[in-house]
């Protein structure tokens, strides 16, 4: 079971009242770009055993988004931020390094 | 006039928790910015209670404010008094970016009171219930078994749950159904 605290309205909330949005953090390839960019922006998508950064949906609750960092191996979650963020901040990061000092961030898995 | 009928009609339960419908309850859905000084004047001048905080919500017998997110709050008024604080509210908050929307007969009111309320809804939602995390005037949206709900503790012996008009039969029957169970007894209180 996994239980992350929504930073929006500062509640611990079941897993059961989240709906996943998938991998966070994704730059967007729209008109313009090349072909091989917009199939990786449509469909390429980490699937880490490790370090992951999600999108969740507070779909039972407040009806926001957060965003999430946490271990698919251990479901150990290393926290959670806001949506309106392009990269995790560093609270999140040291917290990583910390726990798991061999990860190095933006590494293919 | 149309005589407007409640999703249960004051179905009741009477158990060592009883579980009753609560009637016609007028509701407003205010979305906003909670910070405004003139949104949360008129909301505590419709209802008389205090403006909630984050997780809080504020009743006063039919009347109360309720958090539901960072840009929205629930108010609730008497049934026939929401026309007339639709207009209250659009006249102060007028030029200001906000939607409030009448869901009064959307939605339905149930109350559940009795010694061993909190074990009642912790067998239904996936909450934290103990006293110490959830406490009179705690509010959260959650699920009951399988449908939306809202709810908040009145007291420490009565909680006031929320949930759509169309499933009303169901939450009843939930809650019901965990009332008679009896108490668990993890709960400190109980």
């Amino acid at each position: 079971m996994l239980i992350l605290h929504c930073p929006n309205c500062g509640q611990n909330v079941d897993e059961t009242d989240l709906h996943s949005g998938g991998e966070a953090h994704l730059k967007r390839f729209g008109p313009g770009s090349s072909d091989q960019e917009f199939e990786d922006y449509l469909f390429m998508r980490e699937n880490p055993k490790g370090v992951h950064f999600e999108r969740w949906h507070h779909s039972f609750g407040c009806g926001k988004w957060f965003l999430a960092a946490r271990c698919t191996n251990t479901l150990e979650v290393f926290g959670t931020y806001s949506a309106q963020t392009l990269e995790p901040p560093k609270e999140i990061i040291d917290r990583i390094i910390a726990r798991r000092p061999d990860w190095v961030k933006g590494a293919k898995t | 006039m149309f005589n407007a009928v409640s999703a249960l009609d004051h179905r009741t339960f009477a158990g060592d928790v009883t579980i009753r419908e609560d009637g016609l309850r007028g509701m407003i859905s205010l979305r906003g910015d909670m910070s405004l000084a003139k949104l949360k004047s008129v909301c505590t001048s419709l209802t008389g209670v205090a403006f909630p905080a984050q997780g809080q919500a504020n009743s006063d017998g039919a009347q109360g404010l309720a958090w539901m997110s960072p840009d929205e709050v629930l108010v609730m008024v008497a049934h026939d008094a929401v026309d007339d604080a639709l207009a209250k509210i659009a006249k102060a908050l007028k030029g200001q970016h906000h939607l409030a929307v009448n869901v009064s007969d959307a939605r339905a009111v149930l109350i559940v009171e009795g010694p061993y309320v909190r074990d009642v809804i912790a067998k239904l939602a996936p909450v934290d219930l103990h006293p110490d995390a959830f406490g009179p005037g705690s509010f959260r949206r959650s699920r009951l078994g399988q449908v939306a709900a809202a709810f908040w503790m009145r007291d420490d012996q009565s909680v006031a749950v929320i949930c759509f008009r169309s499933v009303a039969d169901y939450a009843f029957d939930l809650l019901k159904a965990a009332a008679q169970g009896g108490p668990v007894g993890h709960f400190p209180d109980s």
